[in-house]
């Protein structure tokens, strides 16, 4: 399985999501600047957190321009995997390819802490090695993390089944329906503010985002029928 | 040359927490009458037209493609003639 980190100006978990995949998973990384036109041979693509141009006008709002988002939109519809992560999230919002926008979070405070979440769904390629109903911990970082969508839309996500991760206990940020994590309807892009790449080792003080990578890795090898990776 | 004056705020049934907080904020300050509040953005564009028409198509693109995103947020604009610098 080879992964692509999408590296945009302002970009600053790039790093930590590229470590995840080297120590988790050993598997094949590389960085993909964000002037890059083609993700072709990638399998899973990352699109990490950080201030991507600054967050001027709003978050995402111009790194969804940029020319790898083009090549993101290709390859989501050849059927890579593609996992945006705070910011990363807020792109994919941006672009179109998850429903729904961010608003600043309700006490209008960047909130950095350690939260528990509730998984939703385990058929998905990232969440297979979870329970449903399981807690994890999964740290947050965001001041902009409070995800809005219409009542429509909301009620979209629920009949497609399209909502992968719930805030267990408070909800920090004021999320319609505690939302922390979506996926598009195919299953093959989830979007979440919580950091799991930050929650690989219990050196890192969770290690409950370690298993998001190894069962995208078992997808992996399971639709293409391979042992390693 | 048209100066596009745009106007980008939280769509009115979207809670926007910044609005809430400084309508608390008056509140203190003694102005109960201080409702509805909402913050915005106010942005300024200098157009190298001098057709209207053209112009407003262009800026309404503007606004849908990048300047607003029309999940949450409303934008309206006007445009006002600028001396040749």
């Amino acid at each position: 399985m080879r992964t692509a980190v999408l590296v945009f100006p302002g970009s600053n978990c790039d790093v930590d999501c590229y470590k995840a995949i080297e120590q988790t998973l050993g598997t094949p990384v590389e960085y993909v600047w964000h002037q890059e036109t083609s993700l072709d041979g990638f399998d899973l693509i990352l699109v990490p957190g950080g201030f991507s141009y600054g967050d001027y006008l709003r978050c995402g709002a111009i790194a969804r321009f940029a020319p790898v988002m083009d090549a993101v939109k290709v390859a989501v519809e050849r059927g890579a995997f593609v996992l945006g992560v705070c910011n990363g999230f807020q792109i994919l919002l941006e672009s179109g390819l998850l429903p729904g926008a961010m608003r600043k979070n309700t006490s209008l405070k960047f909130i950095c802490q350690p939260q528990m979440l509730r998984v939703a769904r385990n058929d998905l390629a990232f969440t297979a090695e979870y329970a449903v109903g399981e807690e994890i911990n999964v740290p947050i970082a965001h001041g902009e993390g409070n995800y809005y969508c219409d009542e429509a839309t909301l009620e979209e996500l629920k009949a497609n089944n399209q909502i992968v991760f719930t805030y267990a206990g408070t909800n920090p940020n004021g999320s319609v329906a505690d939302i922390a994590g979506i996926t598009n309807k195919q299953g093959n892009v989830v979007g979440m503010m919580p950091h799991p790449e930050r929650a690989v080792s219990e050196l890192l003080g969770s290690d409950g985002g370690k298993r998001m990578f190894t069962s995208v890795l078992n997808a992996w090898r399971e639709r293409n029928g391979a042992v390693i990776g | 040359m048209l100066k596009a004056i745009v106007y980008v705020t939280i769509k009115e049934n979207v809670l926007d927490p910044q609005g809430s907080a400084v309508q608390g904020a008056l509140h203190k300050l003694g102005f109960p009458e201080a409702n509805h509040v909402r913050i915005g953005k106010y942005m300024e564009i200098t157009l190298d037209t001098n057709n209207e028409q053209e112009a407003a198509a262009k800026v309404q693109v503007m606004c849908e493609k990048l300047l607003a995103n029309t999940v949450v947020e409303d934008y309206r604009f006007e445009l006002v003639q600028t001396v040749e610098a």
